[in-house]
């Protein structure tokens, strides 16, 4: 036993969550849930992100820290909290592979992830290396839950998901991105999420429902 | 010394394995505003049955006679080699955590057939049922153990046991994930309630019930003490690798088991009453989402591994 300074042993017991939590998104019917476990991510994330700050003293990072709180804690799950009451889909219909399938696979996903990190957190030099990881994992199990979901709405927590994981991982890479990266990315995600919000509107004005498997026929049947 | 340890340690478990399902009975009773049966109740079940005569069908074969022997024998020599009070057991170098795990299947696969074996419609859905989560849980308590000895670097329990007791305290988030792992196989595989009912006898629920309602007497009695001793022994597989403080060790010595025996009471008691939390909040599943249950166990167990693999942590 290598005994870890205790703030190293807390970020990673952080990362693990994380990887927890993608997987119960990954398992999740209720698409309110869904959205609360995003909220939850986001947390974690505020929480790594602050104590890598004050390990590291960087303060650009309780800048992001700062913007992860405003955008993924409390406004992008306030904006589908809304959108979900507004448009009343509150469940997900079954998805594409069923429930323990899919966590099988993601099993796959993060033995394949974990691999893939290896070389890079070789490379990288700081004390979150070993999160690299977890970071790829969690942004192809977000990627497995955009493919495997039918419904727009759990779709969306997909990408918004995978975002966080492209976030924790130029954390534990590289303390975080530049601040213009940074922000522009918060930006992105940000329109993105509002156009979202409209198409979801549109979606069902044509189909009457937010399955996106209307969307695959090119001919409307008249 | 070491053989003192070991037969204290099985007959603590032969006494101790029916009160134990009698406070959680208890514990559960109270949490479900119901007056709760005597603590005692379970022996007192057996006691009456044992004093019964036996009925046996007519074509049921030796099989049927023998298993409930073979599986009450398979839970006490389990319990010979779990580490529950001290470490230095004569009896544990016999078998690691894998055979243990080998064990618990033979008993199953004995119960199973023999629940078959006279031919009744309930007696096989049972066994059925009982095989399909058995088949599902395994891998999971297996992945449980071998997280634990990928830490300790041993697959014997009482090594594993001592090792995690000496290292250094931190967080693990390993071995959380597996603890969590560990209690949904140990709800799974004792017939506890998110899997099957134990209080229930309506007949297309149930599972574990199913396989005894054939016997009778003192096969009914042994079948009953031996599930009582499979809780016990899942309960003290459980202390060994996640709260493996307190058992009396080489380092310890007579001293040491003096100060087990209650330990390992308080410990049961605290499990009895966060296993009736558990009976209590939560609905049984349907048997179709039993598998679903299971594969989270087992996701769990291997994130644990992985995690440990990656984090070192």
């Amino acid at each position: 036993m290598n005994p870890m300074p205790f703030d190293v042993q807390l970020l990673n017991a952080l990362s693990a969550l994380l990887l927890l939590l993608a997987f119960a998104m990954l398992s999740q019917r209720r698409i309110v849930t869904l959205v609360s476990l995003l909220a939850v991510q986001g947390v974690l994330l505020l929480a790594a992100t602050l104590l890598l700050a004050w390990r590291t003293g960087e303060t650009h990072l309780y800048f992001s820290a700062a913007l992860t709180l405003g955008l993924k804690v409390i406004f992008l799950p306030w904006v589908l909290y809304r959108l979900i009451r507004r448009l009343g889909v509150y469940w997900d219909s079954e998805p594409l592979i069923n429930i323990p399938g899919t966590m099988l696979i993601g099993l796959l996903i993060v033995v394949f992830a974990f691999g893939l990190a290896q070389p890079i957190s070789e490379l990288a030099s700081t004390a979150t290396r070993s999160a690299i990881g977890i970071a790829v994992a969690v942004i192809l199990l977000s990627f497995l839950m955009m493919i495997t979901r039918r419904k727009a709405m759990s779709q969306v927590v997909g990408f918004l998901s995978m975002e966080n994981g492209l976030f924790f991982g130029a954390m534990s890479a590289t303390y975080g991105m530049p601040m213009i990266v940074e922000l522009g990315v918060a930006l992105d995600v940000l329109v993105a999420m509002l156009v979202l919000g409209v198409f979801f509107f549109q979606i069902r004005e044509q189909f009457d429902s937010l399955d996106l498997h209307h969307l695959e026929s090119l001919k409307e049947k008249r | 010394m070491a053989w003192l340890t070991q037969i204290l340690e099985v007959l603590a478990a032969l006494v101790a394995a029916p009160l134990f399902l009698g406070w959680v009975n208890k514990c559960r009773a109270w949490l479900q505003n119901r007056s709760a049966p005597s603590l005692l109740q379970p022996y007192r079940g057996i006691r009456k049955l044992f004093f019964k005569d036996a009925v046996i069908a007519e074509n049921a074969s030796p099989l049927f006679r023998l298993a409930p022997y073979v599986v009450f024998g398979a839970m006490v020599l389990a319990a010979a080699i779990i580490p529950s009070m001290g470490t230095r057991l004569p009896f544990s170098s016999a078998a690691d955590a894998i055979a243990l795990v080998g064990l618990l299947a033979t008993a199953r696969v004995f119960q199973s057939l023999a629940a078959m074996d006279v031919g009744t419609a309930f007696g096989s859905l049972g066994a059925r049922r009982e095989m399909m989560i058995g088949f599902l849980a395994e891998p999971a308590l297996l992945m449980v153990i071998f997280v634990a000895s990928l830490i300790s670097a041993t697959t014997a329990l009482p090594v594993i046991s001592e090792r995690l007791a000496v290292q250094s305290v931190g967080l693990y988030p390993s071995l959380a994930f597996t603890a969590v792992a560990f209690t949904m196989v140990l709800l799974a595989e004792n017939a506890r309630i998110p899997v099957d009912n134990p209080a229930t006898h309506l007949e297309l629920t149930m599972i574990h019930e199913a396989m005894l309602l054939e016997y009778s007497a003192r096969h009914l009695a042994l079948m009953e003490w031996a599930a009582a001793l499979k809780l016990f022994n899942y309960a003290c597989i459980g202390f060994a690798l996640f709260v493996p403080w307190g058992v009396s060790t080489t380092a310890t010595g007579p001293a040491g088991l003096l100060f087990a025996i209650p330990l390992l009471a308080a410990k049961l008691a605290v499990a009895g009453v966060g296993l009736a939390l558990i009976e209590t909040l939560s609905a049984k599943l349907r048997v179709f989402r039993a598998p679903e249950f299971l594969a989270t166990a087992f996701l769990l167990a291997v994130l644990g591994l992985l995690v440990r693999l990656l984090l070192g942590s």
